[in-house]
């Protein structure tokens, strides 16, 4: 669609307080050329305020913001050729579909003509052609937010920024509409900054994950690195399901339900926690094991299956479907673990 | 099944629009009648009306009262909107203090507010002249009250600071925003504040009085003691002339694609 190439983002060290809160603190973050980066964090981390500031409708207490190398810290949100798509519903309600999307572009003084054929063209790229004279109230909040994401890509802007857009449409499209920008955006190649607190969005999307807490990058990894080898026990307990389950280190080697696994970096030496993934735990019937089955919950799929150990503790194992009619509540089984490598804490 | 919904709720109506009908209409027909008789109260004249223009002091009275609805309308609007609009945007905090601010006019007396203006009014007359139309400084605060809240009420069914970042995000600066993203979409608002204001000033005869102006109102008093049929005829047609403007504003606001009467729903279609 269009030839021009990401470019580089750098978010330096930046720091934003309000009052006596630091919404941001030393944050840090660089996105390639091109590239999807998706913030992920509770509510209040501070993956919003960075966005707003790199998008220039916030201001950093301290620390810089560059664009393909070009200092923007203080440049205004107007200048900086960044297209943004709001959580909230942003459609200018006194305009149709067409001249929300070419609003940016009739800024820019582009002609009537090319303008309407940008707008029409962006509009085919989300599949709302033939919702172009409509106006925003007689569409979904799906497709409002796909004319969203049209008007903000019509300004060819060096960055794309999405400010949580899928958090207001019920789960079916919200996961419709996820696969669809990721499609449009290796499309277009617009480097992109997409800030979620649904952790299989932003899996699903990303090239990169940040995972944020308290105003601080934990760890920024590929997805599939970030839900197997979390850097810190914050990103393996908000990435994923997690047992904790007693363990101890010895030699880089965790000992867990008696099965010696390879321990992450950044591990205990000794005794500690281990964080243990449903999906790694096996079960098998045994009638002389030490562990109950006190519940199977059925979720398509897969099956987890909830076991009871001899301290009262529970742990959940996920299983195949399949594998999982074996076992009914009140069986004897024997755990294990299998698979990754464990962050011990 | 339909007739049998709407018939009872139509019944209702009717019962409460004839009565409320004769209520409003009564009076006015009796100003009709009455500007319309001849002194003699024999026959029909149309010498009240024709005074309205004809009569110099009543002509100019008419035309300073218009000035100062247009005056005031727009200092109001001027002094309202872009206050309004940044308060939302970028002080929030001041969102009570403005309130207050603008509604404390219904709580002053006209005779106070006319005693504590005389000093700073020696300023204005100063600057401007001694002319009528200076009252559309005090008329601009006199109806403040009344224009916050038509344009707060606008101002509240959009999400103001999403759709101004949006607008900032593809590069309109902030009279861009204002004008081009915000206004159009509390234009219901602005124009509700705009007539109720004309209103306003068309039918305010206190302060002028006592501030020694001769607005329409005033002139309509004097002229009532000599001339009841042409008194009656200028207070009718102000009325009418309200009437009027209200009926412009419900047409006008209730074609506007931002207050639809009746949406269209959502098209779910194939994409979501």
């Amino acid at each position: 669609m269009s030839d021009r190439q990401g470019v580089s983002v750098d978010l330096n060290n930046l720091t934003r307080v309000y009052g006596s809160m630091r919404a941001l603190d030393g944050f840090t973050l660089q996105i390639e050329p091109g590239e999807m980066v998706a913030l992920l964090g509770p509510s209040g981390c501070g993956k919003t305020t960075a966005l707003r500031i790199l998008a220039g409708l916030d201001e950093p207490t301290s620390g810089s913001v560059s664009v393909a190398g070009k200092d923007l810290t203080s440049v205004p949100a107007n200048k900086r050729d960044m297209g943004m798509v709001f959580q909230a519903y942003s459609l200018f309600p006194h305009m149709t579909v067409r001249d929300n999307v070419a609003f940016g572009l009739k800024l820019r003084g582009v002609d009537t003509a090319k303008r309407r054929a940008r707008a029409d063209a962006m509009l085919e790229l989300v599949g709302l052609a033939v919702h172009a004279d409509k106006y925003a109230h007689q569409l979904s909040g799906g497709q409002q937010q796909r004319v969203a994401l049209a008007r903000a890509l019509a300004i060819e802007p060096s960055v794309l920024l999405l400010d949580e857009p899928l958090s207001a449409l019920d789960a079916k499209v919200r996961v419709q509409l996820r696969d669809e920008i990721r499609r449009v955006q290796l499309e277009v190649g617009t480097t992109t900054l997409f800030v979620t607190h649904d952790q299989e969005e932003a899996l699903a999307v990303a090239d990169r994950v940040g995972v944020m807490s308290q105003g601080k990058l934990e760890q920024l990894a590929p997805p599939a690195v970030l839900y197997a080898e979390p850097a810190t026990p914050f990103v393996a307990e908000f990435v994923g399901l997690n047992n904790k389950i007693p363990a101890a280190v010895v030699n880089g080697q965790a000992e867990v339900f008696g099965v010696r696994v390879p321990a992450l970096a950044g591990s205990v030496e000794g005794a500690g926690t281990a964080m243990v993934r449903p999906e790694t735990v096996t079960l098998t019937a045994d009638e002389h094991g030490t562990a109950t089955v006190a519940s199977v919950a059925f979720l398509g799929p897969i099956s987890r299956v909830h076991v009871t150990q001899p301290d009262g503790s529970i742990v959940t194992a996920q299983l195949a479907s399949s594998t999982a009619r074996a076992f009914a509540v009140g069986d004897r089984v024997r755990l294990g673990v299998e698979g990754a490598a464990l962050l011990v804490v | 099944m339909s007739a049998a919904t709407t018939g009872p709720s139509g019944w209702k109506r009717a019962l409460l629009l004839v009565p409320f009908a004769i209520f409003f209409f009564l009076p006015l027909y009796a100003m009709a009648d009455f500007s319309t008789r001849t002194p003699t109260g024999q026959g029909r004249t149309l010498q009240g009306w024709r005074n309205l223009v004809a009569d110099d002091t009543l002509y100019s009275a008419i035309l300073i009262s218009l000035g100062l609805a247009v005056l005031t309308v727009a200092l109001m609007l001027l002094l309202l909107v872009p206050t309004m609009i940044w308060v939302r945007l970028r002080a929030p905090w001041a969102t009570r203090i403005i309130e207050f601010l603008c509604l404390l006019p219904l709580t002053i007396p006209a005779l106070v507010i006319v005693v504590g203006m005389r000093d700073v009014y020696l300023w204005v007359t100063w600057i401007f002249g001694d002319s009528a139309l200076t009252l559309a400084f005090v008329y601009t605060v006199l109806v403040l009250p009344y224009a916050y809240r038509a344009i707060d009420g606008s101002l509240s069914s959009i999400d103001v600071k999403t759709l101004s970042e949006a607008a900032r995000s593809l590069g309109a600066g902030w009279g861009t925003t204002i004008m081009r993203v915000v206004v159009p979409n509390i234009w219901s608002g602005i124009l509700s504040a705009a007539f109720i204001s004309i209103a306003v000033v068309l039918g305010e005869y206190t302060i002028a009085s006592l501030a020694g102006y001769q607005n329409l109102q005033v002139v309509i008093v004097a002229i009532g003691k000599a001339d009841g049929m042409t008194a009656v005829a200028a207070s009718l047609a102000t009325l009418l002339f309200g009437f009027v403007l209200l009926l412009v504003l419900s047409v006008v606001t209730g074609r506007r694609p931002d207050s639809p009467t009746a949406p269209e729903p959502a098209t779910e279609g194939s994409t979501p």
